[in-house]
């Protein structure tokens, strides 16, 4: 009896374990193996009250067990691998684009300066100054870059959470994966109805997709 | 003919403030970073400096930071032009040595306000 008391029980000895591992911070699969411990301590030998905790904590092992079902599902490595870069990728995009025709449009407003030069004097006041509101109104693509680039920041910032939770439901999002593998979803095609959603890429990133001139082939 | 520096990474705002500095009869040099900044002072010191805050290789606070240690380096009026209009960073650029601060964006009505209340105009 005595040296049963001084044994450390398993749940205690799972806490200590828990303790030492990581610097104290503790995953949800170690949350798990505890609360498993505790109901198995709680089924040696339990009162009333001690089956109402057993319950409860019951309970809440399967919630966390649901609750890790629920999040696997919502396929966070899809949005890490996929929907995270693609949507960097296209506001880079913005950025370049806006760039390449902000630097033209300013191009073609030197080139009115340049008539202007040659212009009665009347002429060359009116010029000037449109280049010149051209060249002011211009200043909004450094702006827009500088806001897209704290969006693909916070982007970034979201990777990385995403990717806490992708170790930490890495085994559940297996599952998912290898459900959804083995039940592949029907798509509209295959259910004769076919949305436009379903269908529509555009507009295509730089080098992806069919060019003008893929497409104009397929028309000769 | 005042000397302008104006330091900026976007090359549409280098454009735009020289159309409208050298419509006020600045004569104009140009920087893409704190760094470049830094070599074209040391190599005259200008009168004015138009400065952006977020640069590559060296940031406009560091410059100005650098500016200001230089022999003769407190002479240019320098405005902060940038998009940081919190008030933090106001407060730290006036304590670095900044002389006025311009929000981004601006036009030559702006220019002419700030460059008035320096004594460049």
């Amino acid at each position: 009896m005595a040296a049963a008391s001084t044994q450390p029980t398993p749940v205690a000895s799972l806490l200590h374990d828990l303790q030492q591992k990581d610097g104290g911070s503790v995953c949800v699969e170690d949350i798990s193996v505890v609360v498993e411990g505790i109901m198995e301590s709680l089924r040696r030998d339990l009162s009333t009250a001690d089956r109402k905790v057993f319950v409860e904590i019951e309970g809440l092992a399967n919630f966390i067990a649901s609750t890790k079902r629920d999040i696997a599902a919502l396929r966070p490595d899809e949005v890490k691998d996929d929907f995270l870069p693609a949507a960097t990728d296209e506001l880079d995009a913005i950025v370049a684009a806006t760039a390449d025709a902000t630097h033209k449009i300013m191009d073609s407003a030197e080139a009115v300066e340049g008539v202007a030069a040659t212009a009665d004097k009347e002429t060359a006041v009116i010029l000037t100054d449109a280049a010149n509101q051209i060249y002011e109104a211009c200043s909004f693509q450094d702006i827009t870059g500088q806001r897209i680039t704290k969006v693909v920041n916070a982007l970034k910032e979201i990777e990385a959470r995403v990717d806490s939770l992708i170790a930490a439901f890495g085994d559940e999002i297996a599952e998912i994966k290898a459900q959804e593998a083995a039940n592949p979803k029907k798509t509209d095609a295959v259910d004769g109805n076919n949305s436009d959603a379903t269908l529509l890429n555009g507009p295509q990133l730089e080098g992806e997709g069919n060019s003008q001139d893929e497409i104009d082939k397929l028309f000769d | 003919m005042k000397t302008f520096l104006i330091v900026d990474d976007s090359r549409v705002i280098r454009i735009v403030a020289r159309k409208i500095l050298q419509e006020l009869d600045f004569e104009i040099a140009e920087a893409e970073d704190g760094s470049d900044a830094l070599q074209a002072v040391q190599r005259q010191m200008p009168d004015a400096i138009l400065l952006d805050w977020n640069m590559p290789v060296m940031n406009g606070i560091d410059f100005l930071r650098a500016l200001r240690k230089l022999p003769g380096g407190d002479a240019p009026r320098v405005l902060f032009c940038t998009t940081e209009n919190d008030m933090d960073h106001i407060r730290m650029a006036m304590e670095e040595g900044a002389n006025e601060y311009i929000m981004k964006p601006f036009d030559s009505e702006i220019m002419v306000a700030k460059l008035s209340q320096v004594g460049l105009l």
